[in-house]
């Protein structure tokens, strides 16, 4: 069976839980930017957490099923139409052959995921079906959907046994607020940042600003101070330079010390700009859900704070499929 | 240059990235020594096998290290880098199992220069010049032509693949002071060509993909480094060419050479020429151009 896609939306994607093993040549991770939502959305429709789903950006797709289909949209609160009527969302859906589905406007986040029973079913690229569009890899060729393009799903997991529950509970829905608070582990080259410019990192308010995407978010602010020093041989003339080294996925660069950039999923793998610490896991996924304008305040904490957060995280996710008597 | 002595012993800083990145600045400065430092730092790591380590990316001058801490204990991963790094202060010699490769480049090609044209104005530092002329000039050189001269007659370390998929850094293989420095645009162009054989600080690279850039364009390589469909030889077993430790060595050709080898990449016959060689730290640094001739031997009657 397969989709249909009438409008490919602003920039819908295939993705899942991202390859890893290959950031050493350049090729980040990519996978769902809120993995969350992504996985929730399987977990409805009687899929493992590893099925690739469509991630839409803001606009979704119009899209026809040719075959029955099983489905659920989850992440970003969006109306969900079929056939052009209002359907809910963090809820099992089923589609007959032939029924169109689209999407109004977004009401805040910035993704939504399109789950299927069976998932999408594109080739697995290094191990992984996640698209990623500046190397041309993965995904639907390598590339966003686009108008006519014919996406494949694959045949039901499990004898096409789906979960008792049809709907995930209220409190295991995310909040896709104006305002976060993220939570950072200071390190990597904060000590290069003046007590004054690491006091405007933890103390001011920054705004995501609209250059934002699956390479990374950048927030405007009042700006940091780099110490001066004479600059290593090698490392580029500005303060904020360092002779080029990797770049850890969700570490904080502030080049010029103007805008800080968090690097996400799709990040570059290295470069030449000064970090100053690093999202800790547990809250990539709110990073993603950050549209442009969203109030954040960054809270350092320890890397033992940041490896229970990921604990509580994990048991909070299982919890949840557990609610919906699904196994992941 | 300094001696592997005093320039590899000194101690690396370690960091953390969040809950699953180790980071290891083995230098703030770029040196031969300290990339080579990062260099059999990652092969330890990657020869152990070491269950719960996820990535291992050598850089420059310093070694990213990305683990799932669900599996291996933080700790536990910095005590074993650490050790690593004390077993290394105690090795004789440093060598590094690697290939020298041989890339042909169109130098003060048509591609880059239509590009560079449209970047001129608040992007570069001499908008009435290109940016070999303003590289030859920075470096105190005659003329460009000086520049490329000193640009493929000695060979290059890919010190770290990556920013990316599959674009190479590069370290040229010559003392500090004969180093080619160059800064990078003064604001990044949205469009660099692919393949371009680019400069920025100490380090070349070549652009694997189409897309944005800050480094100074002097050329393009002639064959693919990046091949998603694996369609030629030189990419049967991986899409990517370039490997950190891999030695480059850039071989000049004209206009009609370049569209030769576009022949053969259509046809699918082009191959890298190619060597395996063993690189030893301590005669690179004691006779860097002698020891860059023996390593350029290896590339003929191939």
């Amino acid at each position: 069976m397969a989709f249909e896609i009438g409008n490919p939306g602003l920039a819908t994607t295939v993705q899942d839980q991202g390859r890893t093993g290959h950031y050493n040549v350049g090729i980040p991770q990519s996978g769902s930017m809120d993995q969350y939502s992504a996985e929730l959305g399987n977990a409805l429709v009687g899929n493992t957490a590893r099925e690739a789903v469509l991630e839409c950006t803001y606009l979704g797709p119009v899209l026809t099923t040719d075959s029955d289909a099983v489905i659920a949209v989850t992440g970003a609160p969006v109306d969900v139409k079929v056939n052009g009527e209002s359907r809910p969302q963090w809820t099992r859906l089923l589609l007959k052959a032939g029924d169109q589905l689209s999407f109004g406007v977004i009401q805040g986040g910035t993704r939504y995921y399109i789950a299927v029973q069976g998932g999408i079913d594109v080739p697995e690229v290094l191990g992984s079906r996640s698209t990623y569009s500046l190397g041309a890899i993965g995904g639907f060729k390598g590339r966003k959907l686009e108008a006519g393009d014919v996406i494949p799903v694959g045949a039901p997991l499990n004898d096409g046994k789906l979960p008792p529950a049809d709907s995930v509970p209220e409190e295991f829905r995310p909040v896709f607020a104006k305002e976060q608070q993220v939570r950072i582990v200071l390190g990597l080259y904060d000590h290069r940042l003046t007590d004054e410019g690491l006091g405007n990192l933890l103390n001011e308010e920054w705004k995501v600003t609209p250059v934002a995407d699956r390479m990374g978010l950048r927030y405007s602010g009042p700006g940091v101070k780099w110490k001066e020093r004479e600059q290593p041989f090698g490392a580029g003339s500005d303060p904020s330079n360092i002779v080029d080294a990797g770049y850890a996925v969700g570490s904080i660069q502030i080049p010029g010390g103007t805008q800080p950039i968090i690097l996400h999923r799709d990040a570059v793998s290295g470069g030449g700009y000064a970090m100053v610490g690093t999202v800790i896991s547990a809250d990539m996924d709110l990073v993603a859900r950050a549209a442009p304008g969203t109030a954040t305040t960054f809270q350092a904490v320890s890397l033992e704070d940041a490896l229970e957060a990921r604990r509580d995280l994990a048991e909070h996710r299982n919890k949840a499929w557990s609610e919906l008597g699904a196994s992941r | 240059m300094t001696s592997p002595s005093t320039a590899a012993v000194q101690q690396a800083r370690y960091t953390w990235g969040g809950d699953e990145f180790l980071f290891v600045e083995v230098a703030e400065a770029m040196s031969l020594a300290a990339n080579f430092k990062v260099m059999s730092l990652a092969s330890k790591l990657s020869d152990a096998g070491i269950a719960g380590v996820v990535d291992i990316c050598p850089a420059n001058a310093s070694l990213l290290v990305r683990f799932d801490p669900a599996v291996l204990a933080p700790s536990a991963l910095e005590e074993t880098i650490r050790s690593f790094e004390q077993d290394l202060g105690n090795e004789e010699e440093q060598t590094l199992d690697t290939r020298i490769v041989e890339v042909p480049v169109w130098y003060d090609d048509p591609f880059t220069a239509e590009v560079a044209e449209r970047f001129r104005e608040g992007f570069h530092q001499e908008p009435g010049g290109t940016d070999i002329d303003y590289a030859a000039k920075v470096n105190n050189l005659k003329d460009a032509a000086e520049f490329i001269q000193r640009h493929h007659e000695q060979p290059w370390l890919v010190s770290m693949v990556g920013f990316v998929a599959g674009l190479p850094f590069m370290f040229q293989l010559v003392e500090q002071d004969k180093q080619l420095e160059v800064p990078k645009y003064l604001s990044p162009r949205t469009d660099t060509p692919k393949l371009t054989v680019g400069h920025g600080g100490c380090f070349g690279c070549i652009y694997s993909v189409r897309g944005a850039g800050g480094y100074q364009m002097f050329g393009v390589a002639a064959a693919p480094i990046f091949d998603p469909a694996q369609a030629l030889e030189d990419f049967k077993d991986f899409m990517v060419f370039f490997r950190p430790g891999d030695i480059v060595k850039f071989k000049p050709v004209t206009e009609a050479e370049y569209n030769a080898i576009q022949a053969e990449i259509s046809a699918g016959t082009f191959r890298y020429r190619q060597a395996p060689v063993t690189f030893e730290l301590s005669k690179a640094l004691a006779d860097p151009e002698g020891y860059n001739r023996q390593l350029m031997e290896a590339l003929n009657g191939i």
